[in-house]
């Protein structure tokens, strides 16, 4: 931005911000341009999200002031906030599916008074869909529209308003690569036309590849403030987790070996009770990585549920090294040596309130010998796989639930690779992970691999399964829409995600 | 083709639908707020009661009836505390408003019942009323059927096309949603879960001022059962409650008369059908596609904490 004309839109000064035990915005300084798109970066935890709630007037603050195009301001909800023209697009869609697209972006409106005018606000919104190409059909239903349109429509409901500052909080998280680039588009008009984006981001590509500036947040503490144009992935890197880290995934050359998990025409409902699998083929075989990339939700936990023993196919068939454990029970799948990473790691992936060596016999305490457990020694054997999964706890006596989603799926790796699976099911491994344990958890993956597990990868981070992968499948609404060698291009895959099937490829 | 018998089935099924229909679109007010309130039957007795009383003793029967509404109003008051700020169990507390509804309405009840009291005559709209058939059906009313035909119309349209209604619905389809957007979700299910007993003690009074005047215990007999059924059966919807009640109401008619035209059907087979018809419709509608389809507020009896991680 042109620093001398650009006004300053929003000024944070010194927020500190409590909760309980936890200290989320210490002090912390921050300021926006009108018509600039200024990046929040951070580790998960750092504090961005609730920063952005104050502005919002979500939360207010413990002490600081807010100050909007100079003048002092406090906001008691979010509808003072957006009185004075912020409006944020949270993480999670604040829409009543039952309604129309409409009947949303005028919810909680008192003009009109009485009467709706629905037509009118149709139109309207037409209009802004219009002036910032926002596609999405205003008469349609919240239930009837991917979440990416939803997003348009939290967008719109913020523009209707009158929104000058717009927060939108990790809106990619959500989106195909394609539908990335729509947002973007639609980002940099708004900024054009002296609307301030606050955009808040974990991911260094994206911040890079949309802001002017980039402030970036640790531990609730703003690090600094840098010119996109002049940082570089390492540095805010290193801002962002206050050490080095390696970008680049050292990935051993191993020869695959025979398949280990065949999966063959699988059928399964979700739990509303509509086909989420339409019919999916593939394998993995030992020694590989297989990578399933998708935008979430279509069928990705449904499948991993179903070849870990958790939920009922309704046809096609499950093979671990030649047997047939089609809806055999997950105490089937166990004892054929197929561990699971869930996507839940808090209630499918431990017991939070026991401690963590029942947490990491979870299994393993059938192959014991005798009736009685010996506490004694399976805490020994707990304490050195806590060490040798560097999982950061006082002690094995803990409950899991004490510890950081990090160290949370550090001790669910501890307890799955500690047997020597044949087969890893990895679901979302590093969502929510910061920087460090995202680390580590690749680096298991990659040694399994190496030991010759079979691994099936399923992620929403393209650049992850794209590190890792071995070979990746395409996911779209319970179909696998194609496979593709791990270095091909973003915008093939983002084609398949998307649901368009390449020419002469097929799976 | 008999227009006799015909006209006086509908008439019968007006008359016997009216307190069902009042008793159905206040449960649908409370339920599109979120707040399943399983008093009616007690809010329903309680109105009879205070509107046979208070008729009586003032003479008027628009007094009672506003007597009943007051009282039903109060009661359903008492479910809203325990249901919205004490977030206690709805299934629970709207059984023990019921029991409580019946037992002090008959306590109260006891010195009138078979006293003679007042009651609402029937008014004939001048021409309407005149209009061969359908005038003598619906035109030659007292004011309470007269209101419901008002009632129902301005409901649904209350309901889907204003922007109180598009509130209500939101709050009971997602408080957390409208809580965001500016609305007062406790205030406005306090509201409904008011209005919807309001309706319920007036549909209490149509019987004992209007269909059957006078005070017996119990003498709305489950009918404010039959209407927690009909708003799952009418969907939430007025004009469907409409429908659906005048069906329910006429059902003791028909009998009557079908039994003079040789034609004999248990009355306890046509009575049970509401109920019937409610477990199919629950059935059915626990599927979530058909339950997003039927427009079942999705927060039904669910109480709203806010700020929930
Ligand atoms: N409503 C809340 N109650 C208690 N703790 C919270 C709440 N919201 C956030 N926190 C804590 O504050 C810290 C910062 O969280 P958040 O702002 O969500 O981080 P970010 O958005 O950068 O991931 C975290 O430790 C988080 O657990
Ligand atoms: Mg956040």
């Amino acid at each position: 931005m042109e620093g001398e004309t650009a006004r300053i839109a929003v000024e944070m000064r010194n927020i500190v911000k409590r909760f309980p035990g936890v200290l989320a915005n210490d002090h912390v300084n921050f300021s926006a341009y009108e018509g600039e798109i200024h990046a929040l970066l951070g580790e998960n935890g750092a504090g961005k999200t609730t920063l952005m709630n104050i502005l919002s007037g979500l939360y207010r603050p413990d002490e600081g002031e807010i100050y909007l195009y100079g003048r002092r301001v406090v906001f008691n909800s979010p509808r003072d906030a957006i009185a004075h023209g912020v409006g944020m697009v949270h993480q999670h869609f604040k829409l009543v599916e039952t309604h129309t697209v409409a009947e949303n972006i005028i919810l909680g409106l008192d003009k009109p008074r009485f009467f709706l005018n629905l037509a009118e606000a149709e139109q309207e919104i037409r209009r802004l869909e219009e002036q910032y190409g926002l596609k999405v059909d205003p008469q349609a239903y919240i239930w009837q529209l991917s979440l990416g349109e939803q997003q348009r429509v939290e967008i719109l409901k913020a523009l209707y308003r009158g929104a000058r500052i717009l927060i939108m909080d990790e809106p990619t998280a959500v989106l195909t690569p394609q539908e990335v680039e729509e947002l973007f588009v639609t980002l940099r008009r708004m900024a054009r036309e002296g609307h301030t984006i606050i955009f808040i981001s974990h991911k260094l590509d994206e911040v890079l590849a949309i802001a002017d500036r980039i402030t970036i947040l640790r531990k609730g503490r703003v690090v600094g403030t840098v010119e996109a144009q002049m940082a570089t992935k390492e540095e805010l890197a290193r801002m962002m987790v206050g050490r080095e880290v390696l970008f680049h995934i050292e990935k051993e050359p191993v020869e695959p070996g025979a398949p280990v998990l065949e999966v063959q025409g699988l059928r399964a409902l979700s739990d509303r009770g509509v086909p989420a699998l339409k019919g999916v083929t593939f394998h993995v075989r030992e020694r590989e990585i297989l990578g399933v990339a998708g935008v979430s939700g279509n069928g990705q936990s449904e499948l991993a549920e179903v070849i870990t023993g958790l939920r009922e196919s309704t046809g096609g068939r499950v093979r671990v090294n030649g047997q047939d454990l089609t809806n055999a029970g997950a105490r089937a799948f166990i004892d054929a040596g197929v561990s699971h990473i869930p996507e839940d790691r808090v209630h499918v992936g431990i017991v939070p309130s026991l401690h963590l060596t029942g947490n990491l016999f979870l299994k393993a305490y059938r192959r014991l010998p005798g009736f009685f457990l010996n506490w004694k020694q399976m805490r020994e054997k707990a304490k050195e796989l806590l060490r040798h999964f560097d999982v950061m706890a006082p002690n094995p006596d803990v409950e899991a639930r004490t510890l950081s989603g990090g160290n949370i799926q550090k001790l669910i790796l501890a307890r799955e690779f500690s047997s020597r699976p044949a087969v890893v099911i990895a679901v979302h491994p590093t969502q929510g992970l910061d920087v460090g344990a995202t680390e580590a958890v690749r680096q298991r993956l990659l040694e399994q691999r190496s030991q010759g597990a079979a691994i099936l990868l399923i992620s929403e981070d393209l650049e992850e399964v794209r590190a890792l992968s071995d070979r990746i499948i395409v996911m779209y609404e319970g179909e696998i829409m194609g496979e593709v060698p791990p270095d091909a291009p973003v915008e093939e895959i983002g084609l398949l995600m998307a649901g368009t099937r390449l020419e002469g490829r097929g799976a | 083709m008999d227009w006799v018998f015909i006209s006086a089935t509908l008439i019968a099924a007006i008359r016997a639908g009216t307190p069902i229909l009042y008793a159905t679109i206040g449960e649908i007010f409370a339920e599109r707020a979120g707040v399943l309130n399983l008093g009616v039957e007690g809010m329903m007795l309680m109105g009879a009661v205070s509107g046979f009383i208070v008729g009586l003793k003032t003479g008027s029967p628009w007094v009672g009836a506003l007597a009943a509404m007051l009282v039903g109003g109060l009661m359903s008051l008492i479910h809203a505390f325990v249901s919205i700020t004490l977030r206690g169990d709805q299934v629970v507390s709207g059984l023990a408003l019921t029991l409580f509804g019946s037992g002090l309405s008959a306590l109260v009840g006891k010195p009138y019942v078979g006293v003679p009291g007042v009651r609402f005559t029937a008014w004939k709209i001048p021409l309407l009323s005149r209009i061969p058939f359908l005038g003598e059906v619906l035109f030659q009313r007292d004011p309470l059927v007269y209101f419901s035909f008002l009632l129902f119309p301005l409901a649904w349209y209350f309901i889907f096309k204003t922007r109180p209604g598009l509130h209500l619905r939101a709050v009971g389809e997602d408080p957390a949603t409208a809580d965001a957007a500016g609305i007062n979700v406790f205030k406005l299910r306090y509201l409904y879960t008011f209005i919807g007993g309001m309706l319920a003690g007036l549909g209490g009074a149509t019987i004992s001022l209007s269909y059957t005047p006078g005070w017996i215990e119990g003498m709305t007999a489950g009918r404010g059962w039959i209407a927690v059924g009909l708003v799952i059966f009418a969907f939430w919807d007025p004009l469907r409650a409409a429908l659906g009640s005048y069906l329910f109401g006429g059902v003791n008619s028909l009998q009557f008369g079908l039994q003079t035209k040789g034609v004999t059907i248990p009355i306890y087979f046509l009575q049970m059908m509401p109920y019937l018809f409610t477990i199919l419709v629950l059935i059915f509608a626990t599927q979530e596609r058909v339950r997003r389809r039927v427009g079942a507020p999705a927060a039904l009896g669910i109480p709203y904490v806010r700020g929930e991680r």
